[in-house]
This record gives structure tokens, C-alpha cells and sequence, in this order.
């Protein structure tokens, strides 16, 4: 091999990103042939998976790490088993034919060059998540394509539905990601590792903590929104909103079955339990016969086929929690069946809106004269979805019925389940083949048209693929589901596949019995319809609203909290910032009985014997003379202006007392300080135009009155507090020790700012400036309502 | 307040303001001083400044906008900090020259682009908030 390990899997891994920045570029170059230069990134990481593939077939894995934050031991560390193979070509292999069909579906869209591009950075995130071992860089990718998922749902962010399914998905699958993010630290802090793999050598750590329900839950909860099971389902069908490109990738095989990876990657470490069985069987069986029924209430095809992939999710999740070796063999195969049938039907769904101008089943009819290869891309996958015999949908199905025959009374009723959601996918598989291309031909808005090719490469090849895959048993057992299944149960599993049709075997005639059903399911099909369409109108809500109720409570209640703490009232402002003060100042004195140090006790004796007056210079007198004249003047002036001039002038000897005492740059600052206040003040007064005089009732001026004795009082007993004790001098000793030396400057505090706490300093600074925006933004907004200039 | 002494003699105050806090904020790392208080004497001769000949032409003789003069302060504090990644040393790692002009010898350091740059944010910030405050004033009366 040409490329070095680590260097082909971080390829694999961030090809799609650069990919995803150059190609608005390229599509100002190329124009409408940027899809076709863009598709050979995703083509040839599948090239590449299957050369690196070739060893993990064999049963054996590939690793490559590269150091991420080296000193907390953190890697980027991928790795390659069955399980992430098999994903991560689905993902590489489909992403190729989207891409394609994306270039032909919005051709002409001024922002297609941005829609490759998030296409493309979508895939490069969904091939991270399958291919990470660190758990973190799993949920960092997680998130990635939640984000990606969201800006191609409401890529036409004009229209205000795309906009809400869009913020949907966000919120949904977020707080999925969250869930994960919290499980994924608790599995660390409980098993040591951050890594998949070596997490899956130590069995029991998880299973047997006292906290394996949380961790259980965690990682579930973050499944189930990602794979949109009941009750969290919702989202998906107004993710139509989407294009179709995107419905076809990202709500049929890719970001969706990201929960299914996680269930199945977590299988080894937290599977296997009675509650871990419980739980995604019940959530998994319920929704897989709502989305069934609810597939058989649309009549849209979009929406038909995204309540088909959320019953297939459910599906899937219930065999993961059934768990023995033939139920992961059949998510296994089924899981490529689906990826393959759904994505076909998706961009057929697409191709026949773009030919005949409406996804309406009820309005569709008699297509197949005009679209014929549309047409064979649509029954190639309806085969396969219903799983007649020759399609890798038949092995599917035959697998989950075999984990199921010959069980308990429990496992009757989940095959019951079963075969009746297979009956009700089969039967929409017919109407979504049969309805809008055979039968009558009906007047649509447009005049009905084949679509491009690069709009039917993907439904012929992947429904071809659906169709020769099953007619290689071998090579689905030997390369797909062995290596697969061996992943996740963690032993080695043979696979059994065959063609040959047993009529002895119950299972053929269970297979009969789901087709029957679905035909019988197909020829009603309006009538179930009808009666549903009743039933959901009878119940007046549904999982949508209570969704936007509580949205809408959420941003009420925001609201409501912000005009409780940001009433606007600046008195108010103050008069909390200095009770806060108070209490700050006084509170630790009292709890940690500062006052002792301070009030002389009764050993002492006479106490006011001892006090005598400091032993000042008379220059030193006169500036303690001119602060206190300063103070009295603040408190005895009338007129505002006279105030803030006096405050000004005790400011200034406090500067003195500070120059007096060996702190220049403390005075110097200090000084500066002053005038710039004095003279913001002073303008800040005339702008308000307040009177020159200050009228406060007597209440609120007794509750400014105290609140600033109490400060004040509280700021000059915390000094003294400060001095009666011994100062701790290593630090300022450190500081003078080696500021020339180390530092090269001999004036301490400029050192000590500039070198030694630089790093305060610049957040500071920081600090200074976004307070300056703050103010301006402010003075402009006043300028603005009063009419004033710009 | 607007004096015709006053007028006269702003521009002198004012110069000699500015070079002052220059000197100041370069003298700073051996002597008081530094670039807060550098940038508060320069950000004050602005405020005078505005005062004696008005906001318009206080903002046309600094060309650009003062905030823009406080985002570059912070810019180059933080790239000067970012120099010693070329020594492959920890971020803020002082580096020194001392640059030998035969008679004298001139210092250069990491940290006194810091302190340049805590000149400009705090000469920058606070002459914008000035000179908001008296273009408000201007426009009011």
C-alpha cells in the first residue's frame, strides 16, 4: 500500500471536508459539471475502503491514532472492524451517487457550489462517526452532523417550513448529543479509556456499575433521537422539508442509522441485559408498526418513504435488542437492503416530482410509458423492500425470522410484530411501485419526462446492487455479514446464507404469509388510509404540537426571566451590585470571626488609652486635610456639578497619598483615573440633562445613605483586617528577587503585568474593549431613539 | 468653555500630551509608567482635544476610527504573545533583542509590543467612549 495507515484513514476522514471547502469554488469554475468532479471524492474513499478492507473482511481490524491533545493522552484514534466497514462504504458508496444526482437536481440553483459543499462536509462527519475509536472525536462528529444535517434541511431557508424542520432536527438530536456526551464521560470516568476498542475488551466494567442504568440510558436516549424511535420520531417526517438529495442520503442511510452504530457498537459493553432487551425491543417493535401505519396515512411520496425509514429504524433498533447471533445477522443484511432500496426510492421520489411536477400519489398515475428507467429503478427497490426471493431484502427478512422461530411465548408475539410490520412495509412498497407509475395515466402539472442521468445512475445501481447482492449469498454471508456480526458480538460468526428454498422450513412460509398480507395490505390501501386519517384527526394533537407547545413555553419563559433580571431600571442595578457588595464584605468577617482580630478584647484594658495619633509629616497631614475636605463637600454639595468635582479632588489626594507612600504608578494611574472620570461625569450629566440639583425623597436617600456607609465600613474594616495580620510577602519577594534578572525591568508592577500575569493582561484588555463596544452601542441606540443622527 | 484661549492652547496641551504618553508608556518596564497609563494620558489629550476643536475634526486628524485603534491593541498583544511559538517555547514567553546601535544599546522585547498594544486598547476605547460622549453633547445642544 502506496499511503501510510494513519495517513489513508485520516484521508478517509477529512477528504470530504476539503472537499466540502473547495466546492463552492469548483462550482464557479466547472458550473454544472462541478457535481461530476466532486463525486470522485466521495468514489475514491470508496476505492480506498474497500483496498483498506481487505484484512477486516478477514476478521482482523485496522487501527491508526494520531496524537491530539498529547499531555491529557488523548488520540485521534481511528479504526476499521466489520461493523464501521460496512457502514462506512454504505455512507462513501451512496454519497458518490448523491452527489451526482445532487448536481443534476438543483441544476441552475445559484447555491448549488454551497449545497455540495455541506453535502460533502455531512459525509465527511457521518465516515468520522463509524470510523473513531476515541469516544470523544465520536461525539464530536455526532454533533457535526447534527449541525450539517441542519443547514441541508433548511438549505431553502426562504421558505418558513424548511426553516422549522430544520431547527427541529437541531433540537432533537441535540439533546441526543448531549445524552451522548454525558454517557461518553461516564464510560470513561468508569472504565478508564477513552477508546472503542480497547472499551470492548473490558466486558463487564459497565454492566456490572452500580450506575449501568444511567450510563444504559444515556447512550440509548442518544440513539433514539438520532434514529428518530417513538416518541422522539417526529422530527424525521419534517425533515422532508429538505431536498430530496438530502432525504435520500441523509434520512435514509446515513445521519439516521447513526443511532443504530451506536446501539451496535455498544452491543459487547452494554448489550445483552435483561433491561437493554427490554427497552429497544418495546421502543423498536412500537415503532415499527407506527411508522408503518403511519407510512399508509400519507399520500405524498416523500413523506410515505420517511415513515418507512422510521418503522425500518425501528426495526433495526428491536433486532440490536434481541441481540443473539441470527438477529445481528439479519440488521446486518437488512441494514444493506435498506440503505439500498431506500435511497433508490428517495431519489426516484425525486426524479418523478422533477418529471411530473408532484409527489402526490393520489394524482400520479400510468408514469412508466413516459419514464420507463425510473419506473425499473422504482420496482428494483419495491422488490427488495418487499423481499421477495433473489434480493438481499428476502435474506433480510429470512434472517430476523430465524432469530425468532422456535422461542418463548415473548418471542411469538415479537415475530407477530414482525411479520405484521413487514406486511405493512410490503404493501406501501407496492403502492409507492404500482401507484404513480402503472395504471391510468393522469394529468399532472407537467408534461411527463425521463430524468437526467446523472438523476438515475443512483436508483438503477442501487437497485441493481439490491438485486445482485442477492444473488451472491456467498459473498453477502462471507463479506459482509460474517466480518460484520463478528464485530459486534465479539466472537467469530459463520455465515449460512443460501439461495436454495427450503419449503420444510417454517420460514418460507412466514415470508408467504408477510406477502400475502402486504397485497392484501396494497389492495385496501385506501380504505386504511381513510379510517387512519380519521382516528389522527379524532385525536386532535400529536407529538408535533407538543413539541412546538413546549418551544414556544420555552421562549416565553426566557422571556419572563430576562425581564426580571434585565428590568432596565438602573437604580435598581446599583442598589443590588452594592447589597452584594455588602453582604460579600461582611459575611466572610462574621463566618470566620475576623472582628476578634479587629476589636480590641478585654485584655487589653483601656483601649482608648492607646489610641494616638499616627506620626505624619505636615505635608502628609495637609493631603489627608484636602481627601477629608474633598468628602465633605461631596456630602454637603447641592448642586450635582460641585459634587463630582469634589469627589475629583478626594480621588487626587488619594493620588498624593499613594505618591507619598512609594506607589507611583498607582498615583499616576490614580490621577489619570480622576480627571477622565471627572470629565465623563460631568458629560454624562449635561447629556441626561438631570437637574443640577439632586431631589431624592428622604427614603431612598436614607437607603443610598446606608448601603454606602455600610460598603464603606465594610471596605476600611476588611483593610485593617488585611494589616493586623502578617503580609505574606514570598510573592512580592519573588517579584523583586528576579524581575531584573529574569524579567529585564526594573519597574516590578509593569513587569508583573506585561510578563508575568501577561496572559490576565490580555484577557483584560479584552475585557476593556468589549466594554467600550458596549457603551458605544448603547450611546447609539439612545442617539437613534431620541432621532439623532445615524 | 469654548474659549478662544482655550481654543488656542488645546492643540499645544494636546501634543504635548501625546508625546508624553509615548514616553510614558515606553519608559514604563524600568521607570513608572507603562501603557495603561500611557493610553489614559493619550486617551484624555483626545477628550481635550474634542473639546477644543470638536468631535468631527478630533475624528478626521486620527483617520481611523478609534475603536478599530483598540482591536489592533488587542491584536498585537496577543500575536506578540504568539512569537515565542517560533522558539517553540510556551505562549507569552518573553523573547529579547538588544539591538546594538554602537553608542547605545536598544532593547526590544516581546513585552514591550504587549504594553504598545495595551496602549492602543486603552487609548483607543476610552477616546472612542470620549468622543461618543461629546458628539452626543454637540448634536443635543
Amino acid at each position: 500500500m502506496g499511503l501510510s495507515l494513519d495517513a489513508s484513514i485520516a484521508l478517509v476522514a477529512l477528504a470530504p471536508f476539503l472537499a466540502a471547502i473547495l466546492a463552492p469554488f469548483i462550482h464557479r469554475l466547472a458550473g454544472s459539471y462541478s457535481a461530476w468532479i466532486l463525486a470522485i471524492a466521495p468514489a475514491g474513499i470508496f476505492m480506498l475502503l474497500i483496498r483498506l478492507g481487505e484484512p477486516v473482511v478477514g476478521g482482523g481490524t485496522i487501527a491508526a491514532a494520531i496524537d491530539w491533545v498529547p499531555s491529557y493522552g488523548l488520540t485521534l484514534a481511528f479504526f476499521l472492524d466489520g461493523l464501521s466497514l460496512v457502514f462506512a462504504l454504505t455512507i462513501a458508496g451512496i454519497g458518490a451517487l448523491i452527489v451526482l444526482y445532487a448536481g443534476a437536481y438543483l441544476k441552475g440553483h445559484p447555491h448549488q457550489g454551497r449545497f455540495l459543499g455541506y453535502l460533502l462536509a455531512f459525509m465527511g462527519s457521518m465516515l468520522g462517526l463509524v470510523l473513531a475509536d476515541n469516544m470523544l472525536a465520536l461525539f464530536m462528529f455526532w454533533e457535526a452532523t447534527s449541525i450539517t444535517s441542519f443547514l441541508l434541511i433548511g438549505f431553502d431557508h426562504n421558505r418558513q417550513a424548511a426553516r422549522r424542520g430544520a431547527i427541529q432536527a437541531l433540537v432533537i438530536t441535540n439533546i441526543g448529543g448531549m445524552c451522548l456526551l454525558v454517557g461518553v464521560i461516564l464510560a470513561q470516568h468508569l472504565s478508564g479509556t477513552w477508546l472503542l476498542s480497547e472499551l470492548r475488551g473490558l466486558e463487564g466494567v459497565l454492566k456490572e456499575s452500580a450506575l449501568y442504568v444511567l450510563v444504559l440510558a444515556l447512550f440509548v436516549g442518544a440513539a433514539f433521537t438520532k434514529s428518530a424511535q417513538f416518541p422522539l420520531h417526529f422530527w424525521l417526517p419534517n425533515a422532508m422539508e429538505a431536498p430530496t438529495p438530502v432525504s435520500a442520503f441523509l434520512h435514509s442511510a446515513t445521519m439516521v442509522q447513526a443511532g443504530v452504530y451506536l446501539l451496535a457498537r455498544m452491543t459487547p459493553v452494554l448489550g445483552g441485559t435483561d433491561v437493554w432487551t427490554g427497552l429497544l425491543v418495546a421502543f423498536g417493535g412500537v415503532t415499527l408498526i407506527w411508522g408503518a401505519l403511519g407510512a399508509l396515512k400519507e399520500t405524498d411520496l416523500k413523506q410515505i418513504l420517511a415513515q418507512t425509514t422510521i418503522a425500518s429504524l425501528g426495526l433495526l433498533v428491536l433486532l440490536i435488542g434481541l441481540g443473539s447471533e441470527a438477529a445481528i445477522a439479519a440488521m446486518l443484511v437488512y441494514f444493506v437492503a435498506h440503505a439500498c432500496y431506500k435511497a433508490g426510492l428517495f431519489m426516484v421520489a425525486g426524479a418523478v416530482d422533477h418529471g411530473a411536477g408532484t409527489r402526490d400519489i393520489t394524482a400520479l398515475g400510468g408514469l412508466a410509458d413516459k419514464m420507463p428507467v425510473s419506473f425499473i429503478g422504482a420496482a428494483l427497490a419495491a422488490l427488495s423492500m418487499i423481499g421477495l426471493p433473489l434480493t438481499v431484502g428476502y435474506f433480510a427478512k429470512e434472517e430476523m425470522y430465524l432469530a425468532l422461530v422456535g422461542g418463548g411465548w415473548a418471542m411469538w408475539l415479537v415475530l407477530a410484530v414482525l411479520v405484521t410490520g413487514n406486511a405493512l412495509l410490503a404493501g406501501v412498497a407496492l403502492v409507492v411501485m404500482v401507484k404513480p407509475f402503472l395504471g391510468d395515466a393522469l394529468p399532472v402539472p407537467k408534461s411527463p419526462h425521463e430524468a437526467p442521468v446523472a438523476m438515475l445512475a443512483g436508483p438503477i445501481l442501487l437497485g441493481g446492487m439490491g438485486v445482485v447482492a442477492g444473488l451472491l449469498p456467498d459473498w453477502l454471508g462471507h463479506d459482509v455479514l460474517a466480518p460484520g456480526a463478528t464485530a459486534i458480538l465479539g466472537h467469530g460468526v459463520e455465515p449460512h446464507l443460501t439461495l436454495a428454498l427450503d419449503l420444510a422450513s417454517p420460514l418460507i412460509w412466514l415470508s408467504a404469509l408477510t406477502w400475502l398480507l402486504g397485497i392484501v395490505v396494497f389492495r385496501q390501501a385506501y380504505a386504511i388510509r381513510t379510517v387512519l386519517r380519521r382516528l389522527s384527526a379524532g385525536l386532535g394533537w400529536n407529538a408535533d404540537t407538543v413539541f412546538d407547545a413546549v418551544m414556544f413555553g420555552l421562549i416565553r419563559f426566557a422571556a419572563s426571566v430576562t425581564r426580571f433580571l434585565h428590568h432596565g431600571k438602573l437604580e435598581h442595578y446599583l442598589v443590588l451590585v452594592f447589597v452584594v457588595l455588602a453582604v460579600a464584605l461582611f459575611w466572610p468577617m462574621l463566618a470566620l470571626g475576623g472582628f476578634d482580630w479587629i476589636v480590641p478584647t478585654a485584655d487589653l484594658g483601656d483601649w482608648s488609652k492607646r489610641l494616638v495619633l499616627p506620626d505624619l509629616r505636615p505635608y502628609e497631614w495637609g493631603v489627608v486635610l484636602l481627601a477629608v475636605l474633598g468628602l465633605a463637600a461631596v456630602l454637603i454639595a447641592q448642586s450635582r456639578l460641585i459634587a463630582i468635582l469634589s469627589l475629583g479632588i478626594q480621588g487626587t489626594a488619594l493620588a498624593l497619598i499613594f505618591l507619598l507612600f512609594g506607589a507611583p504608578d498607582l498615583a499616576f494611574t490614580q490621577l489619570m483615573v480622576e480627571i477622565l472620570s471627572v470629565v465623563i461625569l460631568t458629560i454624562v450629566m449635561t447629556n441626561l440633562r438631570l437637574d443640577a440639583r439632586d431631589h431624592r425623597p428622604f427614603e431612598d436617600w436614607a437607603r443610598d445613605g446606608t448601603l454606602a456607609v455600610v460598603c464603606g465600613a465594610g471596605v476600611s474594616l476588611l483593610l485593617m483586617l488585611v494589616l493586623s495580620g502578617a503580609l505574606d510577602t514570598r510573592l512580592s519577594d519573588f517579584f523583586t528577587a528576579t524581575s531584573v534578572p529574569i524579567a529585564h525591568g526594573a519597574n516590578i508592577v509593569n513587569v508583573i503585568l506585561v510578563d508575568y500575569r501577561g496572559f490576565d493582561t490580555l484577557g483584560e484588555i479584552s475585557v476593556v474593549m468589549g466594554a467600550g463596544i458596549a457603551i458605544l452601542a448603547l450611546l447609539r441606540r439612545r442617539k437613534k431613539a431620541e432621532g439623532v443622527g445615524p | 468653555m469654548n474659549t478662544v484661549i482655550f481654543r488656542t492652547a488645546a492643540p499645544l496641551i494636546v501634543a504635548t500630551m501625546l508625546v508624553f504618553s509615548v514616553y510614558i508608556c515606553l519608559r514604563g518596564h524600568n521607570e513608572p509608567g507603562g501603557g495603561f497609563i500611557g493610553g489614559l494620558i493619550g486617551a484624555a489629550s483626545i477628550a481635550v482635544f474634542g473639546m477644543a476643536s470638536g468631535v468631527p475634526a478630533v475624528r478626521r486628524a486620527l483617520k481611523v476610527d478609534p475603536l478599530a485603534i483598540a482591536g489592533f491593541g488587542v491584536l498585537l498583544a496577543g500575536l506578540s504573545g504568539l512569537l515565542s511559538l517560533f522558539i517553540e517555547a510556551p505562549f507569552m514567553t518573553s523573547i529579547w533583542l538588544y539591538l546594538d546601535l554602537g553608542e547605545t544599546v536598544v532593547p526590544l522585547s516581546t513585552p514591550m509590543f504587549f504594553d504598545i498594544g495595551v496602549y492602543f486598547v486603552v487609548f483607543g476605547t476610552l477616546s472612542a467612549i470620549a468622543l461618543a460622549l461629546e458628539s452626543d453633547r454637540e448634536e443635543d445642544l
